[in-house]
C-alpha cells in the first residue's frame, strides 16, 4: 500500500524533499498554548509579585489557567511525533545541544512549580474542606492538606514567603519557556522567515498578550456564567497590560519584517512575493489589521475617553478576543508561513489544511479548547473567585 | 514566627521547604556550572562521534577513513540513474517527493533573465517518465532557444557541522568518526526538527516508518569496500566518491586538481560535497 503523505502544490523552484509540509497546524498549535500558559503567569505575577491590586479576582485563575494549559502542551507535539512512544527518549538521553531536547525538562520543571505554587494558594482553601466535608471528596482534600491543617496567621505569612518566591521563579520560568520556544525557529538558519533574533522576543510578548487577553475574555465569561457584576478597576488592568504590551509586540513585529526587507538576502523576492500575495490577508489583514491594531486602536480610545460600564466589558472584551485571534494567526504565519516559502528562496508551496485526520483542523480546535475544559473541572475543585468566602493565603 | 515553633506540623514543614530550598540553591548552582562547561559544546559544532566499535562490518575501522564526495556538474547528462539506483539499493519510498538524491535542471532560455530549473519530481518530467518509480528529464525546452543548460546532481552534504544533527533532540541523528551524517532508525522519535533545519532539503520523513531519512552515501557499501550506488551507476562518472585520508583516492584527486566549491557554504554548516562546473544561481 502507498503511504498516505499529502504533498503539497507548488509555484517556482523547490526542492523534491520540500513537497511535504513536515510540521502542521499541530506545530502552530503548540507554540500557542504555551504563549498562553506564559501570558496568563504574568497576570498572576503582576499580581503577587509586583502587587497589582486590582487584578485580584484573576489571580487565582490566572494560576489555574497556566495550569491546564499547561498540561496540554506537551498533546500537540506527542500526536505529531512518528514515534510518540519513543518521547520520552528526549528527556532520558537528552542531546544537549538540541533546543528541543530542553522542552521535557523546562515542562516538567514549570509544571511542578505551577502546582507547588498553586497548593501554596489554596490551602487555606484545602483545609476548610478537609475538615468541613465528609464525603469522598473530603477526603480528596484530605489528601491534598498533606498533613498540615495549620492556618494561622503565622503559617499564612510563611506559605505568603513561598507563594511571592515561587511567583519570582515563575516569572523567569513561564517567560524562558516560552522564549526558548520563539528560540527554536529562529536558531534555525534553513529558512530567512524563522532566521532571525527578535524571533524569542517577538514570542515573548505575543505570549503575554495571549495569556492576559485570555484571562479578560475567561473572567468576563466567567462573571456572566456565576450572574455576579465584572469588577471593572480588574478588567481595566487587564486592558492595561493588554494595550501596553501588545505595543511592544506590533513594534518587534514591525522591525523583525522591516530586517528581513531591509537587509534584502538571497530570497527576499520570494518573501516579498510570498507577503504580498498568500500571505496578505492571515499575514497582513488577520494578524495585524484586524487582530493587533484594531484592538489596540480600541483600547486606546478606552483609555483615552475613560470608557467605563457595559461599554468597557464589550470592548475589551471582543478587543482580547481579537488579540486572541491574532496571536493564533502569528503562530500559524511563522510555522506555515514559513515552511510555504521554499528553502530555496525561489519558490513558494502552499499548505492545504485537512479537516479530519491525526493532523487536521479538528484535532487542532479539539486540543485548543481542552485545556478550558480541564479549567471548568478544576475551578470546580478549586474556587479561583475572589469574591468566595474563604480567605485565600495572601489576601 | 518564633513563637509558634511548638506547632508540629508547621515547624515540620517549614524543616521540608528549608530543605527543599537549599537543594533548589543547590540544583540551580549545579545547572549553572553544567551550562558553563555545556555553552563550547552547544554552538554549531557537532558533537563528538560515539566511541566503541565501528558499525557495521567487523574489520573496518572508521578511525582510518575520512569520506568525501564529489560532483562535476559538467560531466552529468541528467539521465537520472542515480536517482533509481538509490531508491532501489536504500528503500526510499517510491514516489515523486521523497528522496535520498535528486538531480536538478537549470536551463538559460535566450533573451530570459531568469533562470528555469526543475528536478524529476516535476509533474511534467514525471509525466514523461509515465510514473512516479521512474524518472526522465522530459524535453520541455526542445522549441525554444537555449542559451546555457546543465545538470547539478544534489545529495546530503555531510557536513562537518551539521544543523540536523545540532538540533536532533535525542542524538538519533549523529556524525561517525569517518564523516558521515547517520540516523539510527531505532531511536528517532519522528520530531521532523532534522528536516525544517537542514538547509539543502536533503531530508525527508518516511511516514511508513516514522522516522527522518536521508543520504547515508551508502554506508553499508561503502564501509565494505565498495562505492556508493549512485557513483557505481553514474554513467559519465559525474559523481566521485572516496577517502579523503587517502592521498590518491579519486575524491582526493578531484579536490587537488579541480577549483571546487560546496553549496550553502555562509551556514557555516561545512559541507562535504564538493562541486564543480555549478553557476551562480545553485545553492
Amino acid at each position: 500500500m502507498e503511504p498516505i503523505i499529502a504533498f503539497a502544490p507548488y509555484t517556482g523552484w523547490v526542492y523534491p524533499n520540500e513537497t511535504v509540509f513536515e510540521w502542521s497546524v499541530l506545530i502552530a498549535v503548540y507554540p500557542y498554548l504555551t504563549g498562553l500558559v506564559a501570558g496568563a503567569f504574568t497576570v498572576s505575577s503582576l499580581y503577587q509579585v509586583f502587587g497589582f491590586e486590582r487584578l485580584k479576582p484573576v489571580a487565582h485563575m490566572a494560576l489555574l489557567t497556566s495550569l491546564s494549559f499547561m498540561i496540554f502542551v506537551p498533546t500537540p507535539l506527542l500526536l505529531h511525533l512518528g514515534h510518540p512512544e519513543r518521547a520520552f527518549n528526549s528527556t532520558i538521553t537528552p542531546h544537549l545541544t538540541s533546543a528541543m531536547a530542553m522542552f521535557g525538562f523546562f515542562a516538567s520543571f514549570y509544571v511542578a512549580l505551577l502546582i507547588l505554587e498553586g497548593w501554596f494558594a489554596y490551602r487555606p482553601f484545602i483545609v476548610e474542606q478537609a475538615q468541613k466535608r465528609t464525603d469522598l471528596l473530603g477526603r480528596f482534600y484530605r489528601l491534598l492538606t498533606l498533613g498540615s491543617y495549620d492556618v494561622s496567621e503565622n503559617a499564612m505569612r510563611y506559605d505568603r514567603k513561598w507563594i511571592f518566591a515561587l511567583a519570582v521563579i515563575g516569572i523567569p520560568a513561564a517567560h524562558g519557556l516560552h522564549g526558548y520556544v520563539g528560540f527554536m525557529y529562529g536558531s534555525l538558519k534553513s529558512r530567512e522567515w524563522w532566521s532571525s533574533d527578535l524571533m524569542p522576543v517577538i514570542f515573548l510578548f505575543s505570549a503575554i498578550i495571549s495569556g492576559v487577553s485570555l484571562l479578560a475574555v475567561l473572567y468576563v465569561v466567567s462573571c456572566k456564567l456565576r450572574k455576579i457584576p465584572v469588577d471593572l478597576a480588574c478588567l481595566k488592568g487587564l486592558a492595561y497590560t493588554i494595550w501596553a504590551f501588545i505595543m511592544v509586540a506590533l513594534v518587534l513585529e514591525g522591525l523583525e519584517f522591516a530586517n528581513i526587507v531591509y537587509k534584502g538576502r538571497e530570497g527576499v523576492d520570494m518573501i516579498m512575493q510570498y507577503v504580498t500575495g498568500p500571505l496578505l490577508i492571515p499575514y497582513f489583514i488577520l494578524q495585524f489589521a484586524v487582530g493587533a491594531i484594531t484592538p489596540f486602536l480600541w483600547l486606546s480610545y478606552m483609555i483615552w475617553r475613560g470608557t467605563t460600564g457595559r461599554a468597557l466589558v464589550i470592548g475589551v472584551t471582543v478587543s482580547a478576543a481579537l488579540v486572541l485571534f491574532s496571536v493564533f494567526m502569528m503562530r500559524w504565519n511563522v510555522v506555515i508561513g514559513g515552511q510555504e516559502i521554499s528553502k530555496t528562496g525561489k519558490g513558494l508551496l502552499s499548505y492545504h489544511l485537512p479537516f479530519f485526520g491525526k493532523e487536521g483542523a479538528l484535532v487542532a480546535i479539539c486540543l485548543t479548547l481542552a485545556p478550558l475544559g480541564l479549567l471548568f473541572i478544576l475551578t470546580r475543585l478549586f474556587p479561583p473567585w475572589a469574591d468566595h468566602a474563604t480567605t485565600h493565603a495572601h489576601s | 514566627m518564633s513563637k509558634d515553633e511548638t506547632k508540629p506540623s508547621l515547624a515540620a514543614r517549614r524543616e521540608f521547604l528549608s530543605k527543599l530550598g537549599r537543594a533548589a540553591t543547590c540544583t540551580g548552582a549545579a545547572v549553572g556550572a553544567a551550562a558553563l562547561g555545556v555553552l563550547p559544546s552547544v554552538s554549531a559544532k557537532s558533537a563528538p562521534a560515539p566511541e566503541g566499535d565501528s558499525f557495521p562490518t567487523k574489520d573496518y575501522d572508521w578511525t582510518k577513513h575520512q569520506w568525501g564526495f564529489g560532483v562535476d556538474a559538467t560531466k552529468c547528462i541528467g539521465c537520472l540513474r542515480c536517482v533509481e539506483a538509490c531508491k532501489r539499493e536504500n528503500n526510499v519510498p517510491r514516489n515523486a517527493h521523497q528522496f535520498r538524491t535528486w538531480v536538478e535542471r537549470y536551463v538559460h532560455l535566450e533573451g530570459e533573465d531568469e533562470v528555469h530549473i526543475d528536478s524529476q519530481q516535476d509533474p511534467v518530467n514525471i509525466e514523461a517518465s509515465g510514473s512516479e518509480k521512474e524518472y526522465r528529464f522530459a524535453n520541455r525546452y526542445k522549441d525554444a532557444k537555449v542559451e546555457k543548460a546543465f545538470f547539478v546532481p544534489k545529495l546530503c552534504n555531510h557536513c562537518t557541522h551539521p544543523a540536523c544533527v545540532q538540533v536532533c533532540p535525542t542524538g538519533a541523528t549523529y556524525r561517525t568518526e569517518d564523516g558521515v551524517v547517520l540516523i539510527d532508525h531505532t531511536y528517532c522519535i519522528g520530531c521532523r526538527y532534522c528536516v525544517q533545519a537542514c538547509p539543502y532539503g536533503a531530508r525527508y520523513f518516511n511516514e511508513e516508518e516514522g522516522v527522518s531519512d536521508k543520504c547515508t552515501w551508502c554506508y553499508h557499501r561503502i564501509t565494505k569496500g565498495l562505492q556508493p550506488a549512485c557513483v557505481e551507476v553514474c554513467p559519465v562518472g559525474a559523481r566521485v566518491f572516496g577517502d579523503q585520508k587517502d592521498k590518491e583516492s579519486p575524491i582526493s584527486l578531484f579536490i587537488r586538481n579541480n577549483r571546487v566549491q560546496v553549496l550553502r557554504a555562509e551556514t557555516g554548516n561545512a559541507p562535504n560535497v564538493f562541486y564543480v562546473g555549478i553557476d551562480k544561481e545553485v545553492n
